[in-house]
């Protein structure tokens, strides 16, 4: 059935190397529901990443299934956008060519193109730095012109991978509440892999805890709290701290019994 | 009026959130890069200008026989008596080094390519460049006079190996030097191979490319005069070797004044080349040590 955004079944990945062999992870199985914004939290090394790789074809699992709408993933798919912990622009381009990058590969038509670039630069803030060359630019707001370049084509999925991981603590809480925003405006379907709980809870419907070495899904955190989520009150919310509480006694028990 | 804008730019910033945004610059146009270029570059040109002196001093206080080291007067007195034959030859050396140069370009940047698409034809290639380059041309240098004659053939032939090197190891370089989480996101693209070439590759690589092409200016200027020494009726080469056989050293010091100045010249054009194609590149760089001219 196609109803999942992105289903993932029962799936291992092994890394071969000349040395040895890594399971990188093992029995995963998790199903993100279209529109969900759903965050993978994790020790690091514990494949975060090899789960949105394997989500987007960019690695093929050992075993298992991975079905976007309920189509098997072969190879790379073109129905995402991918946002990296480094923003990954080209930096002979402005901002906005950058943007269009996505456009232009995919020879989507110019003028809707621009217009939705446009869209995306006043959704996201960029307004006055369209014509600034990356390295003119902050970290947060190279990472709004990554976030805008991977919603160009209005991907029904958004996969981000650490995206405000090299940002400093108060711009990371910024870009928590504006991809909050932006994921409400846009309704695309979210999957976030962070180091940070409370980002994991403040953004999501649902977070998936991730254990380490090999990495398999170590539980499920449904997050009960109501759709318009200003950040301080939110914070303050018993609901929050039993969920955040939850997630890191989870994994801090499942790092202890290592 | 300003007020307002400069407010309403604030605003902006403020909403986007970000205290430390843009420069508040345009992109500079040629005239100003060539300006900043000449601001820049002073120091160079001054050192020039006080080495010159102290070769003056030297010979007008008559440290050194004038027949082993001629006073500036002396070597511009020689270009000035002959005027014709110094340009005669210096186009001729020219000519042989901007046509070895272009073919380095071509070639090297061509198999530097072809070296990154195919790793087999990487590991066939490598050993026979890296043989090729340490080779000393000047060794094999009467072998193309045997091969080419004494035309432009052989002059022409090791500037190309002389260049080539440094355009072949810095294309390849910069080739493989694309973040990989780039050429990734290209293919959740659904980029062909074409396009990651074209958009993402091959403007990554440029940066590299002219470090590299600073090198093989010089170096093509070096083969031009190597290939004249060993075998020519004119060129720089030629001129420096008959007038060392007459021990006419004006004319030997106006042949090596004029070598210099065609390097300085040939790297200052790609440098400036650099400025103008990747301001990109040039305008980042400057924001950290200045490294060049």
């Amino acid at each position: 059935m196609a109803g999942y955004a992105v289903e993932i079944d029962d799936v291992t990945v092994r890394f071969r190397s000349k040395k040895r062999d890594v399971t990188a992870l093992t029995d995963v199985t998790m199903r993100v529901e279209p529109g969900e914004f759903v965050s993978i939290v994790g020790p690091s090394g514990c494949g975060k990443s090899t789960l949105l790789k394997l989500a987007s074809g960019l690695l093929p699992a050992s075993t298992g299934d991975v079905r976007l709408f309920g189509e098997p993933v072969h190879g790379p798919r073109k129905d995402i956008g991918y946002v990296f912990q480094k923003a990954a622009l080209l930096e002979w381009r402005s901002a906005r060519k950058n943007i269009l990058l996505q456009a232009e590969m995919r020879k989507l038509p110019p003028k809707e193109a621009a217009a939705r670039a446009d869209e995306l630069i006043e959704m996201t803030g960029l307004s006055g730095f369209e014509d600034a060359l990356p390295h003119e630019l902050s970290g947060g707001m190279q990472q709004r012109v990554a976030l805008c370049r991977a919603l160009l084509h209005r991907p029904p999925v958004l996969l981000m991978d650490e995206p405000f991981g090299a940002l400093d603590a108060l711009t990371r809480e910024q870009m928590n509440v504006e991809l909050r925003r932006i994921w409400q405006e846009t309704g695309t379907t979210v999957l976030l892999v962070t180091h940070s709980i409370a980002e994991a809870v403040y953004l999501s419907d649902q977070v998936v805890m991730i254990s380490a070495r090999p990495g398999t899904v170590a539980g499920v955190v449904d997050v009960n709290l109501p759709v318009e989520r200003d950040y301080g009150p939110t914070m303050a919310e018993p609901e929050f701290a039993k969920a955040t509480r939850h997630i890191r006694d989870h994994l801090g028990a499942a790092a202890a019994a290592e | 009026m300003v007020t307002h804008t400069q407010s309403a730019r604030t605003g902006q910033r403020e909403r986007a959130g970000e205290a430390s945004g843009v420069a508040e610059r345009g992109r500079p146009g040629i005239g100003q890069r060539l300006g900043g270029f000449l601001e820049r570059s002073w120091r160079p040109f001054a050192l020039l200008a006080a080495l010159f002196v102290a070769w003056w001093g030297v010979t007008a206080a008559e440290l050194v026989e004038p027949y082993l080291v001629p006073s500036p007067g002396d070597t511009f007195d020689a270009i000035a008596a002959r005027p014709e034959y110094f340009w005669e030859h210096t186009w001729t050396t020219t000519y042989e080094t901007i046509l070895g140069f272009v073919i380095a370009i071509a070639v090297g940047v061509v198999a530097a390519v072809a070296m990154v698409q195919s790793s087999t034809l990487e590991k066939t290639l490598y050993p026979l460049l890296l043989f090729a380059q340490v080779i000393p041309k000047i060794a094999i240098a009467p072998l193309f006079v045997v091969w080419l004659g004494f035309g432009l053939g052989p002059k022409i032939l090791v500037a190309v190996l002389m260049a080539f090197f440094p355009v072949v190891i810095s294309m390849v370089t910069g080739l493989k030097s694309v973040d990989p989480e780039m050429l990734q996101l290209s293919s959740t693209m659904g980029a062909k191979s074409g396009q990651t070439f074209w958009k993402i590759r091959f403007p990554a690589s440029l940066p590299h490319l002219f470090s590299g092409l600073k090198v093989a200016a010089t170096m093509a200027v070096t083969g031009a005069v190597v290939g004249e020494f060993v075998g020519a009726n004119a060129g720089l080469g030629f001129v420096i070797l008959q007038a060392n056989g007459n021990l006419d050293t004006p004319v030997l010091f106006a042949g090596l004044l004029i070598m210099s100045l065609l390097g300085v010249l040939l790297f200052v054009i790609v440098e400036w080349l650099e400025q103008l194609l990747l301001p990109w590149h040039a305008s980042r760089r400057d924001e950290g040590a200045s490294t060049t001219l």
